[in-house]
């Protein structure tokens, strides 16, 4: 008797991100829409393997998610010589474009969780048509710092210890105690100085404040879900920044925080689960009238 | 900061119950005891040697830490007694923390200096090092929350 496997495959793809080859590393399961998923800053893909393997999702849906270049098993470019790694609003938005091209992805629905949440907004902002709807978790176009980012990266600290130690506390009370331990091995396994190089982005780079209220989301719908326990995006800045958009779907998800995905994975599917009938739902409406979508 | 820096920002904490507050105090004492009860906990700070001052904002303890163990905890003030790094919350804040399930904002340590209900100063090198141990340790009067009035 052979033991249960589960039903997604990971795969390399090679792409090439503004000039420079990098080999990335994705797990895929389903068939349908593209449904591309961005993990949060400092951890990889393996936040999103519950929604991976989910047995309806991947029925309609073609799950699919990536470990960006430094994170999880996509390893840093083969031309990397040790310089300050540090994610710019330029630079993330071009890996996803990229690798949705390089997998011929069409109009696929992306989904992204805090740093991947933010940068579902810039997508929202300059490349509205290239998606189908564009989901973000933890999303919000700034929010308050609440720990000086030098501590995560320096000789004297543990950088594993202390960039679970932080995160820890973004996790809702309510979440299983194995979800909890899970969710922050991640980040205990994250390379030195990447979860820092990622809140680059997040702090100084991916401020979005006053150019959220250009995104039109009669060209791709936008949803926002934000967990009632996360402080560091909390409720009210995603509230903030969707007064700012016409038409932007809101939730807040009870005994959930910053990692819905990975810290309570039933919870967060209960709320997903609409999001993704309506997508459906739209996009099956849209082909039945002839539209391009 | 000066002292008038200092009470402004204490006017924007949330005032505390004097009822909790007592409550509060007597599960700070409690919590060497609690500490002792759970070694995996001390294993994980059996590299920490550390003066620090920990509990309500008025009525804080001097803690003294060896090899993971509280082998002092003593309130304050003590004459000329030293420290490294201070983590001082209002009354209502640690009652809150210690809720079985505690709501929104009040679930966490560093939740709770966001939303200025605590105060974290001093030399934070042994507080950074060992985050999730003074996390976990101040969070050891939730498991017998029952015995802390709110």
């Amino acid at each position: 008797m052979t033991g249960h496997i589960e039903p997604m495959v990971g795969r390399y793809v090679h792409v090439a991100i503004d000039g420079e080859m990098h080999r990335i590393y994705f797990e895929e399961n389903g068939d349908g829409i593209p449904l591309v998923c961005l993990h949060t800053a400092g951890s990889d893909g393996r936040q999103w393997r519950h929604l991976l393997a989910d047995e309806e999702f991947s029925r309609k849906f073609r799950i699919i998610a990536f470990d960006m270049p430094w994170h999880g098993k996509s390893n840093p470019p083969a031309g990397w010589t040790g310089e300050e790694y540090r994610l710019t609003t330029a630079g993330y938005t071009a890996t996803i474009r990229a690798f949705c091209r390089a997998l011929g992805l069409e109009k696929p629905v992306v989904m992204g969780c805090s740093i991947g949440g933010r940068i579902v907004l810039n997508l929202a902002i300059d490349h509205a048509s290239e998606f189908r709807a564009l989901i973000g978790l933890e999303a919000a176009d700034f929010q308050a710092p609440w720990y000086d980012t030098s501590w995560l990266h320096r000789p004297d600290v543990h950088g594993g210890e202390v960039c679970a130690a932080l995160v820890s506390g973004l996790i809702a009370p309510q979440s299983p105690e194995a979800s909890r331990r899970e969710t922050l091995w991640a980040y205990m396994q994250g390379g030195p100085g990447i979860f820092k190089g990622d809140l680059y982005f997040y702090r100084v780079d991916g401020d979005l404040r006053g150019r959220v209220g250009k995104i039109d989301t009669g060209i791709c719908p936008l949803y926002l879900l934000t967990g009632e326990y996360d402080f560091s995006c909390s409720p009210e800045d995603t509230r903030r920044t969707a007064a700012a958009i016409d038409g932007a779907s809101v939730t807040i998800m009870e005994q959930l925080g910053h990692f819905p995905m990975s810290e309570n994975p039933g919870q967060f599917r209960r709320y997903i689960a609409p999001v993704l009938s309506e997508i459906l739902e739209h996009s099956t409406i849209s082909t039945k009238q002839g539209a391009h979508v | 900061m000066s002292a008038l820096q200092e009470n402004a920002c204490l006017k924007r904490m949330t005032p505390s119950p004097i009822s909790s507050a007592a409550a509060v105090i007597e599960a700070f004492a409690g919590i060497p005891g609690l500490l002792e009860q759970a070694p995996a906990l001390v294993a994980r700070g059996r590299a920490l040697d550390c003066e620090c001052l920990l509990g309500p904002l008025d009525h804080p303890f001097h803690v003294s830490i060896r090899s993971g163990r509280i082998v002092d905890l003593t309130p304050a003030p003590v004459l000329m007694r030293s420290w490294r790094f201070s983590y001082r919350a209002t009354s209502a804040a640690w009652s809150a923390y210690w809720e079985p399930a505690p709501r929104p904002g009040w679930h966490d340590l560093l939740a709770l200096t966001k939303r200025e209900e605590a105060r974290l100063e001093g030399d934070l090198h042994p507080f950074m090092t060992h985050l999730q141990y003074f996390k976990d340790l101040l969070a050891l009067p939730r498991r017998h929350a029952s015995s802390v009035p709110t």
